[in-house]
């Protein structure tokens, strides 16, 4: 930092240390006060402490005081709501967020909550939400970091809360509510009053929701360029509304398809068309597709072409299905398999590696493939493979390739040393 | 002068492969063996009965071994501290002898004692035989770091000189001239005591799986090797249902406790191998069990919270729920999912599982289904499991949980399909939950799915005679996989904020460490970790790794989002 002792001379004047020249040593000059450090550097120094650290060092002089209230350093506040009942961490101290809200709520623009699994904590989230009224918000996330508890508080005051700063914000863009109770009224408030801002919105697991409500943020914001829900708010109306001309390039789309008993859910069929509008309009656009659905479930998926850019199966995925991967998904980038069963996946994989051109991470959990198999697919993908996450239980030796021989053979086709995933074994 | 010697066993309950023992005897007249039976430890340590029956099999086999030699062992009982000053004085003892122990408490017990002894003119003698090597070398021959992954510390132990061969077994010839002085009322005052002695109700104990002792060990050993060698094969078994019952030839207690030598098994391996495949040079993964052990010690000797979250510098902070309902379902086998229940049946009976069985619990209480913490599930095998000792027990559970070392949540079990896979008849479930017997293998795992004639006929309704699943799987792992990923890309995001000559990309694991992050509830901005990360206690963060290894899936992409709209206060 190179300012000028005349600098610092000046800045003395704005920031008097009225008790301190009583208590400053004599050896002490006028400029040599820590308590008249230009405002700046104080700003600086505080950025670098932590929140209680700074509280603290507000402590020591008006002049300290006044740079810890800067707007500047309360842009971005993480609220943590946690119950010693139910957590393991601290919770943000009650006067810190009464000193918020009553001095900081109008600096305030990236805003988040993190809650445990008490409804207590997701209900003062809820009512922190309620008093922010006067702010310029443009960051909100409801976060809840164990069960989601957000889900337990009323409806209705958790509506109430989260439209009043949809209201209020005028200029939301980013803005993450999973696994909330969230409805389609109070999206219909989000949109009209941050339509022109909104960039990005993550809602999976809100069951209030309808295609409909969805279907209002996809036709009003037209900034929108990240957006995940869950399969069932998907249609082939909003991949058109996403595709429209007005709207900017979708950047990601997040799906997750999650089941609740199996075979109680039908799930309904996307149009080949709608996928292929929306590529056409945003051919960058990564879909990601995340699957917790029992075998017999997956039937209504993949059967056509389907532009999905990383997949991931949560449960077990049949061979079959892989199969249909291979065939139909020329776009997939990440692959991640949980789980399949007892019979080699050589075949499906291969596949994969000769039609999914774009493919660089896969990871496999308990399934099987033969290290031939293994080694063939790996050879066809090449250096393109950045993630290779296999547990070595994947493997199985055959004639041509044992554990130990695997991992040169890997490596080699890679261009870098590989070595297959482990769990210690007692 | 006359040389009185204690030899003082706590690991280590074995007269093979004893090189401080051996050392110890050498010019000695007398020679006593004890043990120190710590009475706080009994009455409120968190050990189980199947714990202390094999400990005390392990102390009589020992006493028996050693009448054989004229000699007895001494238990006593009482705090070292208090104990040794009292017993160099009554037995004017000039020599004490002890296994070294790497564990940060057993370091610190034994630098007392070491300077209780050198007050008391009393010469020590320690020897390293309970790991394979010399784990401060490895420590140095890695920058003065342990290894924080598996590859890392296979290719440091490539480097390391050969394994010491195991001492001499102590026998008649060793001891000599050497007497134990023994009174007549020796059983009475130092005589292994019995579980009811110690406390313990054993009104229908069963009979132990898993007899404790030295003898049983190496005979587990024979055996062991005979199996290996019939087979001729030494890659690792497929698994299989037999493959979850206790194993006559399971060794993993004996070394635990010290009654069979990692250094014979590992010898003993050697030769086996050389002998079948014409003297080829056996590959570091016929060692597998001893190696992970021996990684799971050096990780854990110089940090004294390498079993916590708080305060560990190599272990994620994770927001872990606390629920104490939920976890007594799991610790008691009451989730029901029968897999996860029978698993946890067979260990409070028997005191051992299969590393898989182990896998799916922790994975089931952990990341996968529970969010419960690791900590909790690591007390409950410590009361237990035979083999758990506390640095394997605590590594192996934040391994398990993806707090440390390994970041591939996305590796989850499932308390269905994965034992469905296993076993696909359900005959382990049978054998541990008799009431499950009635069950067909279609339904067995997941008996919530069964028809009401299918539950009537197997004589079980599930919510009334065996609970209904305690979560929904699916949900569960929805949930949990999105908080392990929000919680490694707040890692992740200290990436390109002028951290970048930490970076050392390097894709073999060369790096010496894994990240240690404080979520310090203060809203610390990211350059104020670099600080706390960045002090000597704190070796360089390789965030890289993580970056690289956590969530395959997606972690890329969300981090381009908030390129554009910063949602976690990251970017300054």
């Amino acid at each position: 930092m190179k300012r000028g002792r005349t600098g610092l001379k000046s800045q003395c004047q704005i920031f008097p240390s009225l008790g301190e020249r009583a208590k400053r040593p004599k050896w002490m000059t006028p400029a040599q006060d820590w308590g008249n450090l230009p405002h700046h550097v104080v700003l600086q120094i505080f950025q670098h402490l932590s929140l209680v650290d700074r509280a603290r060092a507000s402590s020591v002089c008006r002049c300290w005081n006044d740079v810890f209230h800067t707007p500047d350093l309360w842009r971005k506040f993480e609220f943590e709501l946690n119950q010693p009942a139910t957590s393991y961490l601290r919770s943000t101290h009650p006067d810190l967020i009464q000193q918020i809200i009553k001095k900081h709520a109008q600096h305030l623009q990236y805003v988040s909550f993190k809650v445990d699994s008490c409804t207590e904590s997701a209900e003062a989230a809820c009512d922190i939400l309620s008093q922010l009224v006067n702010c310029t918000i443009k960051t909100l996330g409801l976060i809840s970091t164990a069960r989601p508890s957000f889900m337990d508080v009323s409806q209705a005051h958790f509506v109430s809360a989260l439209t009043v700063v949809f209201v209020n914000s005028k200029s939301l863009s980013s803005i993450r509510i999973d696994d909330t109770p969230v409805d389609d009224p109070s999206l219909k408030v989000l949109v009209a009053n941050n339509s022109d801002t909104l960039k990005l919105l993550k809602m999976s697991s809100c069951p209030h929701v309808s295609p409909a409500g969805i279907l209002c943020v996809a036709d009003q914001c037209h900034g929108l360029r990240e957006l995940a829900l869950n399969y069932h708010l998907l249609s082939d109306e909003l991949l058109l509304a996403l595709s429209s001309e007005k709207h900017v390039h979708l950047e990601h789309l997040r799906i997750d398809v999650v089941s609740e008993n199996p075979g109680q859910t039908h799930f309904h069929t996307i149009k080949r068309s709608s996928w292929e509008a929306l590529i056409r309009h945003s051919p960058k656009v990564n879909i990601v597709m995340y699957f917790f659905l029992y075998e017999e479930e997956f039937e209504p998926f993949f059967c056509e072409e389907t532009p999905v850019t990383h997949l991931y199966f949560g449960r077990a995925v049949s061979k079959m299905m892989l199969g249909r991967i291979g065939l139909n998904c020329p776009r997939l980038v990440e692959l991640v398999v949980c789980a399949n069963g007892i019979e080699p996946l050589d075949e499906e994989l291969i596949r994969i590696a000769e039609r999914c051109k774009s493919l660089t991470a896969i990871g496999l959990g308990e399934c099987e493939v033969t290290c031939s198999g293994f080694v063939e697919f790996v050879k066809m993908c090449g250096g393109r493979l950045t993630q290779l996450s296999i547990m070595e239980e994947v493997l199985i030796p055959d004639s041509s390739y044992n554990i130990e021989q695997i991992h040169s053979e890997v490596s080699k086709h890679l261009g870098r040393m590989w070595f297959p995933d482990m769990m210690p074994t007692w | 002068m006359v040389i009185n010697t204690i030899h003082w066993f706590r690991k280590g309950l074995r007269l093979h492969d004893n090189p401080s023992l051996k050392d110890s005897i050498q010019g000695s007249d007398t020679l006593r063996c004890i043990y120190i039976l710590d009475p706080w430890f009994a009455g409120s340590s968190n050990v189980g009965i199947n714990r202390w029956r094999f400990l005390l099999h392990c102390l009589e086999d020992l006493d028996a071994s050693l009448r054989k030699l004229n000699s007895r062992l001494f238990v006593i009982r009482g705090q070292p501290t208090d104990v040794f000053p009292r017993l160099f004085k009554e037995w004017q003892i000039n020599r004490l002898s002890y296994e070294y122990d790497s564990e940060p408490f057993g370091k610190e017990r034994d630098a007392a004692i070491q300077k209780l002894a050198n007050e008391a003119g009393v010469e020590v003698t320690v020897r390293i035989s309970h790991t394979l090597y010399n784990l401060d070398k490895i420590i140095e021959l890695n920058g003065s770091q342990p290894p924080l992954t598996y590859k890392r510390f296979q290719a440091v132990i490539n480097r390391m000189n050969a394994v010491e061969m195991p001492a001499e077994t102590i026998t008649s010839e060793v001891l000599k001239n050497c007497v134990t002085p023994i009174s007549e009322e020796h059983d009475e005052k130092f005589g292994v005591p019995s579980l009811e002695e110690l406390g313990f109700e054993t009104e229908g104990l069963t009979t132990a799986v898993w007899p404790g002792g030295e003898t049983e060990a190496l005979m587990r050993l024979e055996r062991h090797l005979e199996r290996k060698a019939w087979v001729a094969n030494f890659e690792r078994p497929r698994m299989n249902a037999n493959s979850l019952l206790a194993s006559p030839t399971g060794l993993s207690p004996y070394l635990r406790f010290g009654c069979l030598s990692c250094r014979l098994f590992y010898f003993k391996l050697t030769d086996l191998y050389r002998k079948v495949k014409k003297n080829h040079t056996p590959p570091l993964s016929l060692y597998g069990q001893l190696l992970w052990r021996e990684f799971f010690y050096t990780t854990a000797t110089n940090n004294p919270c390498f079993d916590k979250m708080d305060g560990n510098p190599i272990c994620v902070q994770i927001p872990w729920d606390r629920n104490p309902e939920a976890l007594a379902k799991w610790a008691e086998g009451r989730t029901g999912f029968p897999w996860i229940d029978a698993i946890m049946t067979q260990l409070r009976q028997e005191g051992w599982i299969h590393h898989l069985a182990r896998h799916g619990v922790a994975c089931f209480l952990t990341r996968g289904d529970l969010w419960i913490s690791w900590e909790e599930g690591m007390k409950v095998f410590e009361e237990l499991l035979l083999d758990a000792d506390w640095s394997v027990n605590a590594g192996s559970w934040m391994w398990l949980s993806c707090s440390s070392f390994f970041q591939q949540f996305f590796h989850c079990y499932c308390p269905v399909g994965f034992g469905r896979r296993t076993d696909p008849n359900g005959d382990f479930i049978r054998s541990a939950r008799h009431f499950m017997k009635g069950f067909p293998a279609k339904y067995i795992y997941d008996p919530w799915n069964a028809p009401d004639e299918v539950q009537k006929a197997a004589k079980c309704i599930i919510g009334v005679h065996y609970p209904k699943p305690m979560v929904n799987h699916a949900e569960a792992s929805r949930i949990n996989i999105e908080r392990m990923k929000q919680i490694y890309q707040q890692l992740s995001c200290y990436r390109g904020l002028g951290m970048d000559h930490l970076w050392h990309f390097n894709h073999d694991d060369s790096l010496p460490s894994v990240p240690g992050n404080r979520m310090d509830t203060g809203n610390t901005s990211p350059k104020r970790n670099e600080a706390v990360i960045n002090t000597p206690a704190f070796p360089a963060v390789q965030l890289q790794l993580v970056y690289e290894k956590s969530c395959v899936f997606g972690a890329k992409l969300e981090l381009s989002s908030h390129h554009l709209n910063p949602i976690y206060m990251v970017t300054d």
